[in-house]
């Protein structure tokens, strides 16, 4: 093990090798920034010049590239609410309430300096792991695994905020959804309305951005403010930093955690930044200030999601199954340079590993300390007008979204999973709670059922699931013990006594679990097994909810409306929460006739006339620039944009046709 | 003034240049100088069809007169059926656009699956990559056959309609007390759980099984049970190449029950076979495309398999097979396509009744 471990030494530090791992540090930076692309494009980018390199180039480019990714997406994540793939969701939660705060510099410097860090611990525990990892993987099985998602899903009831009902409603609506499209177990569509693009299941992105992107923009644009609030920035990236030292238990806990489940198979990396998450919110005795900007819920998600990186290597290297959908990528640009995937690279080709993982550790000191280095420009951005930058987020969320699958129905998707958004901001339904519902929704059900067919009950009693059960149970008291908060007095004090637009939407939700039950008796039993018995519980509590905000005390915390209670209200020039709903619908009926870049062309200019009263030279130069972004993307990116009915009746040039 | 000129310059050069390039359409066809060709390939990045295709593409450009760029376009979705129907409604037979299809793109359209509205026969083959595979069990079940017939066997699996098909049927006619387990990621999610020990009965198509079953092979933890075979220039099951040592599933079949596999299902599961294995992944011009231009695009496919650069690196990326192109190509899309219609109807009579698939 010491030669081999000498011998990667030698490799990693190598001029050769640490050029070409800088080059793809760089590419991957550049790419990553925007979100929806990633991993995926930068190969895209990559491969032309990979075929033909010689291999240990080509591996350190591979490895530079990949690893970042997760960094870079954190700005727009903290900056702009737009989680940039889903790995850095739970980000957005602090991040961009700090980045409101003006704090926008110390959340990066935090942000970095946790990825930095837990890059490392995740890199050094690998080195040790990966000898054995063999044996303790295989462990996992179908039962653990299942247990795992249960442990996950535990984190709701610290993420619930002010009412536990609301928040295992809102998860419910997340299992809920997760069940749409093709069973586990039988293949059979389920919710699909007979459309195509529902059988497959809505894409985790496009559910992240409609749910916490779309409504801050929404909010943003109402009370027409930058970020930041204020021209100057408050704390900057070197408090940030500080703030990672003086939480450096957490980050050594956070990156144990997320490269040990980043090491297993199927369980997949978008559960890990929720988990740390929720641990940093479970072990906080003050809880006041999680969602609002608390720069430890920052530190967490991101210690975690670099080290899953690397544990993403493992069952990558050792076992040719890819647990995620940037390894899938690496593992396909592995065949391509010729190296195979398999019990070999630990037993004779050690030395390959180990320059593998030490590569992704010097790959992630270069990407985040750069990062970190020019945090504190691009953190200037949250002082625009947000007017000026709405069109041009709304292009960038919807041209994430288009990523997921290339389907106008991603477009569709996000607009209506936004409208969700929206409503559960206002009436303070846990949107966390309900996206960790819908990212474990397919492996719980999934697991379940693999672990019933091969192992029936008994799986219950297995030792791994019952150590696995115990955790749980700590995660839970643990929530409990450290207690709940005391709510703000303002909100106590302006409770609203219209209760009616709250008991709207829980009957709409009603309507919704109602609709799933029917949908799983149309299914064979294994089939419909799992969203129906999500449906029958979530339908009790619903209508228990129903009741509590119907005839239950005005007082309950669980009464909560952002139109009485928010900050906002009363500001002067306020327009009504749909007004820009409107503005986001007639884009989307634009997509839909004339197609994207057209509909795009029209709703810039119509925007930044109207709304943001720019003059028609910086009209013309932002519009002109943001075209000039679409149409790079679509040239290097071998991507069409959504055509409408016109482009489907007439033939047109490119890019409009 | 000066900006309106230089707009007007703009407008009349992009019309000569669109003149030029309509006019040229049809003077020198088989040119693809300074082009830039699509291939579409209806999974995500990263997968085996991704792979596949971005390791043929720069060797196929640089074969192609002209030396095109080909750009690989990932159209995922409807488990390959969007990047497929896309493909189907929008290519120009021009030589600008190429699907790379895959055994899930086949099976959808043979099953009559209603989100698959393609039509193979419309299009023209260039080239084939065919594959094979391999059932291996548990070593603790033994290698005696008709005991095996009385062991409780599970096998995980991606779903009875995937090329699945082909093991759970063969399994299936053996008399094996096979439970399949769904919801498997892949193939690789499928082995990992044999070596969990959750599933005693798995398979793997050739390359991965040489790559990752044959170590297991080797320490004791599985048993190599039988090929899927190959088929001959007539149509007949014949050993393995690449497993020449292996029974094909026919010669099992013949082993249990004295005589060799004959009618309709064994009709279908040839045929099927063919579409998901002999044929797996094939390189397609659209309808209606001109002879010259499918003749340049075969000729490039001929010369990439017979270049040095290919022999030297395709066994890592390929695995054993030769490639087919030429009649060779012809000869496989026939026997994957043209699947007679008892076939097809006894197949999916047999789906819905073993594992409730609504059609």
């Amino acid at each position: 093990m010491l030669e081999a471990a000498l011998e990667a030494l030698v490799n990693v530090t190598s001029g050769i090798h640490l050029l070409y791992l800088i080059g793809g540090v760089f590419l991957g930076l550049t790419v990553g920034i925007f979100p929806g692309l990633g991993g995926i494009v930068g190969l895209s980018l990559l491969l032309p010049f990979l075929y033909g390199m010689d291999p240990t180039s080509a591996l350190a480019m591979l490895i530079g590239l990949v690893v970042v990714i997760p960094t870079s997406d954190t700005f727009t994540s903290v900056l702009m609410g737009i989680p940039g793939s889903s790995a850095s969701q739970a980000t957005v939660l602090d991040g961009f309430p700090l980045a409101k705060k003006g704090e926008a510099a110390r959340a990066l410097g935090a942000a970095f300096s946790a990825s930095l860090l837990g890059g490392l611990l995740g890199a050094l525990i690998l080195t040790l792991f990966v000898l054995v990892a063999r044996p303790v993987i295989l462990l996992f099985t179908s039962a653990e695994l299942f247990m795992l998602t249960i442990l996950g899903l535990s984190m709701v009831g610290v993420m619930a905020g002010n009412s536990v009902l609301k928040g295992l409603i809102s998860c419910g609506v997340g299992l809920l959804l997760g069940g749409v499209g093709g069973a586990p177990a039988t293949g059979e569509y389920r919710m699909d309305f007979n459309l195509s693009y529902l059988t497959d299941g809505i894409p985790l992105v496009v559910v992240g951005l409609g749910i916490f992107a779309l409504p801050e923009i929404v909010d943003l644009l109402r009370q027409n403010r930058s970020i930041a609030g204020s021209e100057t920035l408050g704390k900057g990236w070197f408090d940030g930093i500080k703030d990672t030292i003086k939480n450096k238990w957490l980050v050594i806990r956070c990156a144990g955690v997320g490269s040990m489940i980043g090491a297993l198979p199927g369980l997949g990396g978008s559960v890990v930044d929720w988990i740390a998450y929720g641990h940093v919110v479970q072990t906080s005795k003050d809880k006041s200030q999680f969602g609002k900007g608390d720069v430890r819920g920052v530190i967490a998600p991101e210690s975690a999601n670099n080290a899953k990186e690397g544990g993403g290597l493992i069952p990558t290297l050792l076992f040719g199954v890819p647990g995620s959908g940037s390894m899938a990528v690496f593992l396909g640009g592995m065949v391509l340079i010729g190296i195979e995937p398999g019990p070999s690279l630990v037993e004779d080709q050690l030395s390959l590993t180990y320059t593998i993982i030490w590569s992704l550790a010097l790959a992630n000191i270069i990407g985040a300390g750069t990062c970190l280095l020019i945090s504190k420009h691009v953190a200037k951005i949250t002082t625009i007008p947000y007017n000026l930058m709405a069109p041009f987020m709304i292009m960038v969320i919807c041209f994430a979204a288009f990523q997921a699958t290339r389907s106008i129905g991603d477009l569709f998707a996000l607009f209506a999973i936004g409208l969700l958004g929206i409503v559960m901001k206002r009436f303070d339904w846990p949107r966390p709670a309900f996206l960790i519902g819908f990212v474990l929704a397919g492996q719980m059900e999934t697991y379940l059922y693999q672990a019933l067919q091969f192992y029936e009950w008994g799986f219950l009693l297995r030792t791994g699931v019952l150590i696995i059960a115990a955790l749980t149970l700590i995660s839970i008291i643990m929530g409990i013990k450290f207690g709940s908060q005391e709510e703000d007095q303002a909100l106590k004090d302006t409770r609203p006594t219209n209760r009616r637009p709250q008991v709207w939407f829980a009957g709409f939700l009603f309507i919704v679990f109602l609709y799933g039950l029917y949908d799983a008796f149309k299914q064979s039993f294994l089939g419909g097994m799992f969203t129906g018995g999500v449906a029958i519980v979530m339908l009790i509590l619903t209508a228990f909810m129903l009741y509590k905000l119907t005839y239950g005390n005005a007082d309950d915390p669980a009464n909560y409306d952002y139109e009485v209670q928010g900050s906002h209200v009363g500001q002067a020039g306020l327009v009504s929460l749909p007004h820009y709903l409107y503005w986001l619908g007639a884009f989307l009926l634009g997509v839909y006739f004339f197609g994207f870049i057209l509909a795009l062309l029209v709703f810039f200019i119509a925007f930044l006339r109207i709304k943001a009263k720019a003059s028609w030279l910086r009209t013309v130069i932002l519009t002109a620039c943001a075209m000039a972004f679409l149409m790079i993307m679509s040239r290097v990116m071998v991507l069409d944009f959504p055509r409408g009915i016109l482009q489907n009746l007439t033939e047109l040039p490119w890019p409009i046709g | 003034m000066n900006t309106n000129r230089s707009y007007y310059n703009f407008l009349i050069s992009s019309f000569a240049v669109i003149c030029a390039f309509v006019l040229s359409a049809n003077a020198i066809a088989a040119d693809f100088s300074n082009k830039r060709i699509e291939w579409i390939i209806p999974f995500k990045e990263g997968g085996g069809s991704d792979t596949w295709a971005r390791y043929y593409a720069p060797m196929l450009a640089k074969n192609l007169p002209g030396e095109p760029v080909i750009a690989v376009k990932n159209v995922p979705g409807g488990g390959s059926t969007t990047g497929a129907n896309q493909f189907q409604s929008r290519a120009k037979p021009n030589g600008l656009t190429l699907l790379g299809t895959s055994g899930s793109t086949q099976f959808p359209y043979l099953l009559g699956d209603k989100r698959a509205n393609y039509e193979y026969k419309d299009w023209k083959v260039v080239l084939a990559t065919p594959t094979g595979g391999v059932a291996y069990i548990n070593p603790d079940l033994g290698t005696d056959i008709a005991k095996l017939k009385s062991e409780k066997l599970v096998y995980g699996s991606q779903g009875a309609t995937s090329l699945d098909l082909i093991p759970l049927l063969a399994f299936e006619k053996l008399g094996l007390n096979v439970k399949a387990v769904f919801g498997m990621k892949g193939r690789g999610a499928g082995r990992l759980a044999f070596e969990r020990g959750e599933t005693n009965i798995d398979y793997q198509t050739s390359s991965s099984f040489l790559k990752k079953v044959t170590p297991l092979v080797e320490a004791g933890k599985a048993t190599p049970l039988m090929s899927w075979g190959a088929l001959d220039a007539d149509g007949n099951l014949v050993r393995d190449p690449t497993f020449p040592d292996l029974p094909h599933f026919a010669e099992l079949y013949e082993t249990v029950h004295g005589e060799a596999p004959s009618g309709e299902w064994f009709n279908a599961w040839k045929a099927f076979y063919a579409a998901g294995f002999a044929a797996q992944k094939m390189i397609f011009l659209p309808n209606d495309t001109p002879d010259d231009i499918v003749q340049a695009w075969r000729d490039a496919a001929a010369a990439v398999v017979e270049s040095d650069e290919f022999k030297n690196t395709s066994q890592a990326a390929l695995g054993e097979y030769p490639q087919a192109v030429g009649d060779a190509a012809d000869g496989l899309v026939d026997l994957a396509i043209n699947v007679d219609s008892q076939a097809v109807e006894w197949v999916r009579t047999w789906l819905t009744e073993r594992y409730n698939v609504k059609f």
